[in-house]
């Protein structure tokens, strides 16, 4: 029985852990299918995100709730600024110029959090304590129960969003083909801004989550879970939202299983291999749809 | 070579469907036989029952209305898109399981519908990309400068050279391939396909945006490669004064399948395809 | 100006290149006889050359055979500590340094470009982003690897082991060389900045006279048009693989070169954000373009250092620059006005589609 437990725990902690990267990867896969960029920066407006909930619920003592709304508020305006100001001048440009912007957007957001609020880790207080429930033996901690609900309501809402309502629909129709939906009467430019905001948004849910979960803070804490997530919506087939969804859950399982049984040491190395695996043998991810070339 | 041996010399006897080798070659060995050409893409069925055969010296002309399936069909003889059903026999062997490029070094060579040339390189290069089969020199030789590099590389140019002169286009040797003229453009996709020496020469519309008196000089080009290099031309086009001045056997396609094959004198009066194709263009024209 | 034939220019072209390279060695070899160059610039002098080295291999598979690879320093780490394993277990056997230096090097760029023709196999089959994506994890892979490999040597030659630095069971006189996270702690420098010089030079060679090559054309070919140029009749795995093994054999030499330049050196150095910072050079100095590369890279390896002044804002400074610079690089005002002056050729718009 012991053996069935801890795979049990191992499996509710997997869970908890790959929704974060689900919430994360949203953001990617939202932004990739519509502007075709790799955000870089993504990673970093999580931290940004946990920083002003830090802040927030320390030195203000706000309560938690608040604290959450208001990282979200920041990171919306800072991922439309950052958009503006950075990528948005650079519509028609290579991808590649893109990309080294969104890195140097991504050093940029490090670098100002290491000045503003130095390199020294901060212990991230739960936004709803450190209690857990307990099924028999099985202990469920509230941080993976809200994890998992904010992940399964953010999943259905987006998925509401952009199937039933205007501004989903058009963020759909940009995303096959932004100059027919430019005729068509869309506001390509604000339908670009609206997703960058929504996924800035979940990053500073996802930042709060994260640190809740995993309780220390710093400049660089957005970076690695950035990769992952981004891995993870490449990993379910990058710019379609189920596929973020799922691509995100099983990473995060895989690597808390990678970590259980295997070696902590290789757990990246292991979440990785299987992303390489599946990648070749389905090019385009789990949920990805292959394009043919015309010719 | 092995396989070439195991291979029965078969004298094909020409199916009533296959009737457009024209006389010359008619004793020799088909260089392209299909036989029951099909693909779908998803549910739709592009191309169907596509069986046809060309001589070894035939210039051969697909036509058909905008969406007909030519294109698809080039794609599938090219091994761009693996073809769900038939054969596909180049000079008798079966090309099943090829792929692009293993398909051109058995011989077929193709122009493209919307030109695929390699814009940033200059004319020359892009020639002698075409010559990469043909005059060979492992990748160390070109690294370390070694003798092979240079006595190959002169040869390359003068081959280069030599191919653009069919076309008359050794002045433009040195320009931009993307920079070049529209019809020049076509031209060099045709000297790079030359350049591969193939049995099969696929041209995709090789008079689109051409005016008329470039269309007629590409008439008589025509007619001077295949006489050159003793090849045999298929060519896909909705000029039907090139069409049906330099082609043998003309085979309309609609809707993905065959509706008419034969001279340009049966086509011009077959009624299916003067319903389907000719007619409505009368009436338009 | 006259009209140069293209074989004229690119002669033109790579002299410039070649010269430029020498003069900047012989410069600074002068500087540094008289004593003009400040410690803390003749420290950078070999992680230039490697840079520069990593940047012109980077630049084969991004801007000449245009895939994106997101996980080169893989390859430099490879090469890294495969050579100083070599170096260090070889320092009896080969008491010359400079021959222990340029086994290291070979040795690590064989390591490197095994690790290459690995990586490449499976990754070139995919295309664009997942293609990116996949060497990114490659990279995080060989770092996680080596991360957790100790390797030592003794009387009977070299012990592996992932477990720890015990269960290489080394007998008495052995000594360690890798020791997992803690890297290599006790490396001779053998590095020199001539060395790291001549490194560039060959890199330069290798990679500018492989695109001159019908090889090199056949990789230029299926970067232009992948379709157009297998329908000629060209290979794309195999020219791909080539591009991507070669760039890997170069960036594992740079990799010695790096670590023999220091006493200590682990593999998280050789992460993902190394990785990145090499391809910001290619990209910054040009996709394709081998003397962009070779100049962004020694430039942004100085900079920080020049941000001394500036200490704590170097990185946002040098962040605030990057977003700049591409910014006004892509901007089609900034794009005509320098193409007008004649100093850059404005590249022709990419893929213009044809109904």
């Amino acid at each position: 029985m012991g053996i069935l437990l801890g795979i049990l725990n191992n499996l509710i902690k997997g869970i908890s852990l790959g929704s974060i990267y689900a919430i994360i990867a949203l953001g990617y896969t939202m932004v990739y299918g519509i502007a075709k960029m790799l955000n870089f920066a993504h990673g970093d407006v999580i931290m940004v995100g946990a920083y002003v909930c830090f802040f927030a619920m320390g030195q203000y003592k706000l309560h938690p709730i608040v604290a959450v709304l208001l990282a979200m508020a920041v990171c919306t305006v800072l991922g439309v600024i950052i958009e503006r100001l950075a990528y948005k001048p650079l519509r028609a440009a290579p991808s590649l110029a893109v990309l080294i912007t969104a890195i140097g957007v991504s050093y940029f957001l490090q670098n100002s959090a290491l000045l503003l609020w130095k390199s020294d880790t901060k212990i991230f207080p739960s936004v709803v304590g450190t209690g857990s429930f307990k099924i028999g033996e099985l202990s469920i901690t509230h941080v993976a129960l809200v994890t998992v609900a904010a992940c399964v309501v953010i999943m259905l809402a987006l998925t509401f969003f952009t199937s039933r309502t205007k501004m989903g629909k058009a963020m759909r129709a940009c995303s096959e083909d932004k100059g027919a939906a430019m005729l068509m009467g869309i506001d390509v430019n604000r339908t670009i801004s609206m997703t960058f905001a929504i996924g800035s948004a979940l990053a500073a849910v996802a930042g709060v989550l994260l640190c809740s979960a995993y309780p220390t803070l710093m400049p660089t804490t957005g970076s690695l879970p950035g990769i992952k997530a981004f891995t993870a919506a490449v990993f379910g087939g990058i710019g379609s939202i189920p596929g973020a969804m799922l691509g995100g859950i099983l990473l995060g399982i895989i690597e808390i299983f990678a970590k259980a049984y295997i070696s902590t040491a290789l757990s990246d190395a292991i979440v990785f291999a299987v992303l390489i695996i599946v990648l070749l043998v389905k090019p385009s991810g789990l949920l990805g749809k292959t394009i043919r070339e015309k010719v | 070579m092995s396989r070439m041996e195991q291979r029965k010399p078969t004298r094909l006897v020409p199916v009533p469907s296959v009737n457009m080798v024209p006389e010359r070659d008619v004793d020799k060995r088909p260089i392209l036989e299909c036989r029951n050409l099909g693909i779908d893409f998803g549910g739709l069925t592009a191309v169907d029952e596509f069986d046809m055969a060309i001589g070894r010296t035939e210039i051969a002309g697909l036509i058909g209305p905008n969406g007909a399936g030519k294109t698809t069909v080039f794609n599938l003889l090219t091994k761009v898109y693996q073809p769900t059903r038939g054969t596909i026999l180049l000079d008798g062997k079966d090309t099943h399981n090829m792929s692009i490029t293993q398909v051109n070094r058995a011989g077929i060579a193709r122009t493209f519908q919307n030109i695929r040339l390699f814009d940033k390189l200059s004319v020359e290069d892009n020639v002698k990309i075409g010559l990469h089969n043909q005059i060979r020199y492992p990748m160390w030789n070109g690294v370390f400068r070694l003798p092979g590099y240079w006595k190959k590389e002169k040869l390359a140019h003068e081959s280069a050279m030599e191919l653009l002169h069919i076309f008359d286009m050794e002045d433009l040797a040195n320009h931009q391939a993307g920079s070049l003229p529209y019809g020049a453009q076509r031209r060099l996709e045709i000297v790079r396909a030359l350049a591969t020496n193939p049995s099969l020469l696929l041209l995709d519309e090789p008079a689109a945006g051409m005016n008329p008196s470039e269309t007629a000089d590409l008439m008589e080009n025509i007619l001077k490669i295949r006489d050159t290099f003793h090849i045999a031309i298929m060519l896909i086009e909705h000029d039907m004064n090139l069409v049906m001045g330099i082609c043998e056997g003309i085979c309309v396609l609609n809707f993905g399948k065959i509706i008419a094959k034969g001279t340009p004198e049966d086509i011009q009066n077959n009624p299916r395809v003067i319903e389907a194709y000719l007619g409505s263009q009368k009436k338009e024209g | 100006m006259k009209k140069l034939s293209p074989g004229r220019k690119r002669l033109v072209n790579n002299s410039i290149t070649y010269g430029m390279v020498a003069a900047a060695f012989i410069i600074l070899q002068v500087l540094r006889g008289q004593g003009m160059v400040s410690p803390s610039l003749e420290g950078q002098l070999v992680p230039i050359c490697a840079y520069v080295v990593m940047a012109i291999s980077l630049n084969l598979v991004v801007g000449i055979s245009g895939e994106l690879s997101l996980g080169h320093a893989g390859f430099m780490s490879v090469g890294a500590f495969s050579g100083v394993i070599a170096a260090m277990s070889l320092q009896n056997a080969i008491p010359s340094p400079a021959l222990r230096l340029v086994v290291a090097m070979v040795v690590g760029a064989l390591f490197a470009g095994v690790a290459g023709f690995i990586v490449g196999v499976p990754v070139l089959r995919l295309r664009g982003d997942y293609l990116a994506i996949v060497t990114l994890a490659f990279g995080e892979i060989i770092k996680n690897i080596i991360n957790i490999l100790y390797v030592g040597v003794d009387g009977s030659g070299l012990h592996f082991s992932t477990k720890n630095e015990a269960a290489l069971a080394l007998e008495s006189g052995g000594k360690a060389i890798l020791k997992g996270p803690m890297g290599v702690t006790a490396n001779v420098k053998l590095a020199t900045f001539t060395a790291g010089f001549i490194l560039v030079l060959i890199a330069i060679t290798v990679v500018l006279n492989l695109v001159n090559s019908r090889a090199g054309r056949a990789i230029l070919a299926l970067r232009d048009n992948r379709i157009a140029a297998e329908s000629v009749g060209i290979g794309a795995t195999k020219y791909k693989l080539m591009a991507f093994v070669t760039s890997a054999v170069l960036a594992g030499a740079a990799g010695a070169l790096y670590a023999m330049n220091y006493s200590s050196v682990a593999a998280k150095k050789f992460d993902f954000n190394t990785s990145i910072l090499v391809l910001v050079f290619v990209v910054l100095g040009g996709m394709g373009n081998i003397r962009g590369s070779i100049i962004a890279a020694a430039l942004l390896t100085v900079l920080p250092e020049l941000l001394r002044a500036v200490n704590d804002y170097r990185m946002l400074v040098y962040a605030v620059v990057l977003i700049l610079v591409m910014l006004a690089t892509n901007n089609p005002t900034i794009r005509d006005f320098f193409s007008r002056l004649g100093l850059k050729k404005a590249p022709a718009k990419k893929g213009v589609k044809q109904a």
